[in-house]
């Protein structure tokens, strides 16, 4: 409880502070961004979260699955190291290096949080079913439970709840890395704090950043609560 | 019922876990499977429903070489229980049970039904446990579930694998006894996989004693403690096997149904006539529901006027399943020289003294090596 009252206490003060600075005449040598341009710079960074993240959704969770599954578990190491490695590397240097392999815009900024965002995905989707105690499912299999409904009626439902963690975690990462894409011209909220940065204004810094954050606490806290619904009633005991 | 004919599994490695095992169990008879961990015995028993795949050898169940029939539809028709019990934590009491019959499509009704018949069975109040969670039960409540899921279905077999080691040894004693009630009732086939030689002797109509991967003593258990094939068994069996003895025989065996019984308030006056009329020093003490409250010995009869300031209160009792051994020891940690036998109500059926077992022991050592 109290947690709540303080995130929403962050939330007034973050939004607060982007609606006086964008309400402002004149900061220095420069007007503030009109309202306009704040809502479709956020509905742009907005798309690109969401948009990277079904990507990382669609692809990471189905192969960190997989790769618990007979027959796939060498792959483990290397597609776990691989992502490893993919979040290991700077994420301005990601962001940079689309521009050569890929070119400017929104597709290589995509690109680059989809990189980003994937390690939590698939480390945390991995773990849910390997964690499992392996006597629950030994125990399906004794009674006669086909690989597919001991995949569906028991690792799933115990795994959905660390999965989700891994979405909530990769979204919140993602946020903020998806200010790097206004280097490679993709825009979002990363342009208003660019432009800020440039003009010396720090205000204009602070005009981008904290809707940012706003985004990132938001998001957070909606997944938290998707994850808590999803969580089964029988694993929400305190034991 | 199931009957394994030189059953070998090598590994790829080349380990051989089991060589050239064979026995045959009987319909309703429990069969445990002894031996120190790593002679096999886990994997003897999960070749029956092929969660480890055979190498050689075969095993009938119910005349039908298992490997014949489809192995999900094998595992459906005997039940499982093993030692970490592996409750589904997402599912309730209800949902664990009726994991089978629900797989087997049975209609909700009769889902329901037969999960409250289980819930009985295993001594778990219906309305109380049925839609809990397995993080809200204790875990003797989780073994009572896991083998009450195991019977599902009404399996005709059971395979269990140490179901009853996670747990303290008070509450083992416990499911030991209820799980023999309740096999009494419900006669199934079953393979009982332990390392506790005690264990083995109580719960087994035979027993397998296998080590390093083969069958070495297939008997009886009167006749593996008193006629042991070889060393190995002689070694296994421990040389305290006249004490081990006093687990083949049940309390009901030889304790003494319905004894003097008194009620708690009536007077020491009558109680003193009673006691010299039948001979004996002591009385066992009931309420108006004939309920254990303690004793009343003749020595301090003529300090009160009614039993229940004289008596002395005790909660030390034993159930007429128990076997010798632990009526033994409930004597000797409580200086008892007699012990009630209680029902599950509590309700005196009878008692047991120390002469008594003294002389049961006498017997049976006679018996095992005479047979």
């Amino acid at each position: 409880m109290r947690r709540h009252v303080i995130l929403v206490s962050l939330l007034v003060v973050l939004v607060g502070l982007t609606v006086w600075i964008t309400n402002m005449d004149k900061i220095g040598v420069m007007e503030p961004f009109t309202y306009g341009e704040m809502l479709k710079e956020t509905q742009r960074h907005l798309l690109m979260v969401v948009t990277a993240e079904l990507a990382v959704i669609l692809i990471g969770v189905p192969l960190g699955i997989l790769v618990t599954r007979p027959g796939f578990r060498k792959l483990a190491t290397p597609v776990i190291g691989g992502a490893n490695a993919g979040q290991s590397i700077p994420s301005l240097a990601i962001v940079a290096i689309m521009v050569p392999l890929l070119g400017m815009g929104f597709g290589p900024a995509i690109a680059a949080l989809f990189i980003w965002g994937l390690l939590p995905i698939l480390r945390n989707s991995y773990a849910a079913i390997n964690n499992i105690n392996p006597a629950i499912v030994e125990a399906a299999r004794g009674m006669g439970m086909t690989r597919g409904q001991i995949a569906r009626k028991i690792e799933l439902p115990l795994a959905l709840p660390v999965i989700m963690t891994g979405i909530r975690v990769s979204t919140v990462v993602v946020v903020g890395t998806a200010t790097l894409a206004a280097l490679i011209a993709a825009g979002g909220l990363g342009r208003i704090i660019l432009a800020g940065v440039f003009s010396g204004v720090p205000l204009i810094t602070l005009q981008g950043a904290a809707p940012t954050a706003a985004m990132a606490i938001g998001l957070g806290f909606i997944l938290e609560r998707i994850e808590k619904w999803m969580t089964p009633r029988g694993l929400r005991i305190e034991v | 019922m199931i009957e394994l004919e030189k059953v070998t599994k090598t590994y790829p490695d080349g380990t051989e876990a089991v060589r050239d095992v064979s026995f045959e169990v009987d319909k309703g008879e429990l069969c445990v499977l002894l031996g120190p961990s790593g002679c096999g015995k886990t994997t003897t028993m999960k070749m029956v429903n092929r969660l480890i795949p055979i190498t050689t050898g075969k095993i009938f169940v119910d005349g039908v070489e298992n490997t014949e029939i489809d192995e999900d539809e094998l595992r459906r028709n005997i039940g499982y229980a093993i030692q970490d019990i592996g409750l589904f934590p997402h599912m309730t009491v209800a949902q664990n049970i009726e994991t089978v019959p629900a797989l087997r499509g049975w209609p909700k009704d009769k889902r329901r039904q037969r999960v409250e018949k289980l819930l009985e069975l295993i001594g778990m109040n219906p309305g109380e446990f049925i839609d809990k969670y397995p993080g809200e039960l204790s875990g003797g409540q989780c073994q009572r579930v896991g083998v009450g899921r195991a019977l599902g279905a009404d399996p005709p077999i059971l395979l269990m694998d140490e179901p009853f080691g996670a747990i303290d040894p008070i509450t083992r004693v416990r499911l030991q006894d209820e799980f023999l009630r309740i096999q009494q009732e419900i006669k199934k086939t079953i393979i009982f996989v332990t390392h506790d030689i005690y264990e083995a002797i109580k719960m087994g109509d035979k027993i397998a004693l296998m080590d390093q991967g083969q069958l070495v003593q297939y008997d009886t258990p009167a006749s593996l403690l008193y006629r042991p094939k070889n060393e190995f068994v002689e070694n296994f069996v421990g040389a305290d096997r006249a004490l081990k003895g006093l687990q083949l025989i049940r309390v009901k065996e030889i304790m003494t149904s319905s004894p003097p019984l008194v009620e708690a308030d009536e007077g020491t006056a009558t109680v003193e006539q009673r006691m010299q009329y039948e001979g004996i020093d002591w009385l066992v003490v009931v309420d108006d529901e004939g309920k254990f409250l303690g004793w009343v010995d003749r020595a301090n009869l003529a300090a009160g006027q009614l039993v229940s300031d004289i008596m002395n209160s005790s909660a030390t009792t034993a159930t007429a399943n128990a076997v010798l051994s632990e009526a033994l020891s409930l004597m000797l940690s409580s200086g008892l020289k007699i012990l009630a036998i209680v029902d599950r109500a509590n309700k005196v059926e009878g008692m047991l003294s120390f002469d008594a077992i003294q002389k049961a022991l006498s017997e049976i050592a006679q018996r095992g090596e005479s047979e």
